[in-house]
């Protein structure tokens, strides 16, 4: 049972009334839900290796006030078209690509049909409270419509900074993002999450990849390390699509990022790969939820995660196969590398199939540094604290290297490099292996 | 002075005697070649000189060019010059073969105070060297033995052999896993990188491969000992005989 606790998150008062009526309506239920359920608690299935308390007992108030937003160094040479979400106001557009709409969704009541017929219909409210609260209470964010046939080369970088402005106490942001990519359309999105200091980042991205389309869909969070990171990612795939999903976790103290995605046609190929690392006392949990409704769909999932310190991480992922789904190819795989004795790792993968004609596979593994590696390194003369950082580099990039987007790749590469020299003593310079 | 001095070396693993009391002087330029039976103690040695964790000294002395090993970790080791050539060589994903090569190098440079090799100078060279041990381009982009066949990876340890240059060599039974047509690549390899300075030791169990690498000094080890040491013709007589007499000498 969930913890009835009351919505200290829900910060904006809603406007369940007056507004257009798709928005009221979407705000009310919203609400009704979030209240219903109240903030997951020990008990919750879902979250029941995060516990929420330092969050609920924050008193955050909405976040007021903007700033400008720079790249992290290792996005610096990516070449891109920009969104800045600074405490989920969209501050800053560049031209957007040909083919490309951009609706900012800071009165969304005048938003146009494209956008009132598609928020909210992928991103659930009813079982998910944060994404409850961020579709009641979101005062800004970005709405992007790839058109029919369109090929965007230029990736589009959003960049989603939050922070607290002028001592306004610890402030929450419900950044809402909608994607939509129309038939044949093709487009590389890219969410980067930063901030400063001590605040509520509670993001819903919404995804609708539509028939033959393609999306690539890369997020860096890399929030302050004080930072709370509650992040739905709900995606409904159209048949002949391609979606190709990486996720890197650096920063927040606690951090939850989940990715659902419902393939909703034939041949649809879905890609979600990530990494998770965390040092110092952070917690890391990727919740991820694959549903196979239609057959002959393909998806590959594969997560590496490493834990310093007395960091936790937590990787719960499911599969879901349903009667129709028959030649489904599933493949899913966490694995954790611990390099502390107080590091630890809840994986839980899960495979529930009603078709019978179907290959899938899941699997998770936890490890430390294999010695005989260790030893091979050192026995061609380099020293032990240097090996062990290149090995750990070596594991993050075999996730990192999923990504397909090859410029993406680089700046992902270097992120964790980024990372790496940070947190693991020894570590090779970027673009160092 | 020889090259490499072993004296009574004793070492145990998981507190277990494997080394036994092993008297062993290799002078510069020369080749030894321990044979022995499974069991004797001969990958344990070649542990042992590499300083591998877990395998402990309790007793005697290793000097490298008048300097005690047993004091330095395997890395410091592998600076001052000593390279194993490993029976089961390692597969380290995500690692290409070229990183490796020049992170192992410039460990080496960095650790007697020398500046980072020039990046285009030293992709030629390994290319070089790479080609005429078979080792392809494409191996050396891939991660470092991943996927690698049993001859590829012991190709790749002698081109890790002729880059980083040691002075004291231990192939630790570089023919198994090899074909005939592999042995012979790997062999000319090898061969290649004998000079007057440069030592080494083979280890293997069969005399086969001394036919390709032929070794000044053959020594017989068996229960931690070495049992009989003299010329080429001593394979010989192993090749048919076996290890019987030595294994039944010593039980």
């Amino acid at each position: 049972m969930a913890d009835k606790a009351t919505l200290p998150l829900l910060t904006a008062v809603p406007k369940t009334e007056g507004g257009s009526p798709w928005l009221t309506k979407l705000r009310r239920t919203a609400v009704e839900n979030a209240e219903r359920t109240g903030l997951p608690g020990v008990r919750t299935e879902a979250w029941k290796f995060t516990n929420l308390n330092a969050l609920k007992a924050l008193e955050p108030v909405a976040a007021t006030g903007t700033a400008e937003i720079a790249r992290l160094p290792a996005f610096a040479d990516l070449q891109a078209v920009e969104l800045h979400l600074s405490n989920g106001t969209l501050t800053h557009a560049d031209a957007m690509p040909e083919g490309v709409d951009l609706v900012g969704l800071a009165e969304p009541d005048d938003a146009p049909d494209w956008v009132s017929e598609t928020l909210g219909t992928v991103a659930e409210t009813a079982p998910h409270p944060f994404t409850a609260i961020n579709t009641g209470a979101f005062t800004g964010g970005i709405a992007l419509r790839i058109r029919k046939g369109a090929a965007v080369e230029t990736p589009i970088l959003l960049l989603v900074d939050t922070r607290s402005l002028e001592g306004a106490g610890t402030v929450a942001a419900h950044p809402r993002i909608l994607v939509v990519v129309e038939d044949g359309a093709m487009a590389d999105l890219v969410e980067v999450h930063t901030g400063g200091g001590a605040y509520v980042n509670n993001a819903v991205t919404e995804l609708v990849i539509g028939k033959d389309a393609r999306l690539g869909h890369y997020k860096l969070q890399a929030e302050s390390g004080e930072a709370f990171h509650i992040a739905m990612t709900a995606a409904r795939c159209a048949a002949n699509s391609t979606y190709d999903n990486f996720a890197l976790s650096t920063g927040a103290t606690l951090s939850r990022n989940e990715i659902r995605a419902t393939l909703a046609g034939r041949h649809i190929e879905y890609r979600i790969n990530g990494g998770y690392l965390a040092c110092g006392d952070q917690h890391m949990d990727t919740a991820t939820f694959i549903d196979h409704a239609e057959p002959d769909c393909a998806s590959h999932e594969l997560y590496k995660g490493v834990l310093a310190d007395r960091a936790h991480g937590v990787f719960q992922g499911k599969i879901l196969v349903r009667p129709d789904a028959q030649k489904t190819d599933g493949y899913q795989m966490n694995r954790a590398l611990l390099l502390s004795r107080e590091a630890e790792i809840n994986s839980k993968p899960e495979l529930e199939i009603y078709a019978d004609d179907v290959k899938c596979s899941h699997g998770a593994t936890v490890g430390e540094l294999e010695d005989d590696q260790l030893f091979y390194l050192m026995a061609r003369g380099i020293p032990e604290e240097r090996a062990r950082a290149i090995l750990v580099s070596a594991y993050v990039d075999e996730a990192v290297d999923h990504i397909q987007r090859e410029p993406i790749r680089d700046a992902f590469r270097a992120a964790a490099a980024e990372w790496m020299q940070k947190n693991i003593a020894g570590a090779p310079a970027e673009g160092g292996l | 002075m020889a090259l490499l001095e072993i004296e009574n070396l004793h070492a145990e693993v998981d507190g277990k005697p494997i080394l036994k009391g092993i008297d062993l002087s290799i002078e510069a330029g020369q080749v030894h070649a321990i044979m022995g039976p499974n069991g004797s103690g001969k990958s344990t040695l070649s542990y042992v000189l590499a300083g591998r964790e877990g395998y402990e000294v309790t007793e005697g002395s290793i000097r490298l060019d008048g300097h005690d090993l047993l004091e330095m970790e395997a890395d410091e080791r592998a600076v001052a010059g000593v390279f194993l050539a490993m029976q089961y060589p390692v597969e380290l994903p995500g690692v290409t073969g070229m990183t490796f090569l020049r992170e192992a190098v410039n460990a080496r440079r960095k650790a007697v105070g020398e500046e980072e090799i020039d990046a285009m100078g030293f992709l030629k060279m390994v290319r070089a060297k790479a080609k005429t041990l078979g080792v392809t381009d494409d191996m050396l982009k891939r991660a470092v033995n991943v996927g690698f066949s049993g001859g590829e990876k012991k190709r790749n340890e002698i081109l890790q052999m002729a880059v980083l240059e040691p002075k004291f060599c231990i192939l630790d039974e570089t023919d198994s896993g090899l074909d005939i047509d592999a042995l012979k690549v790997v062999s000319e390899g090898v061969n290649a990188l004998r000079t007057p300075e440069r030592s080494m030791l083979v280890i293997t169990h069969y005399q086969r491969l001394l036919n390709h690498i032929e070794p000044d000094v053959i020594h017989v080890l068996a229960h931690g000992r070495i049992q009989k040491s003299g010329g080429k013709e001593l394979a010989l007589e192993l090749e048919q005989n076996g290890y019987a007499d030595f294994v039944e000498a010593a039980a």
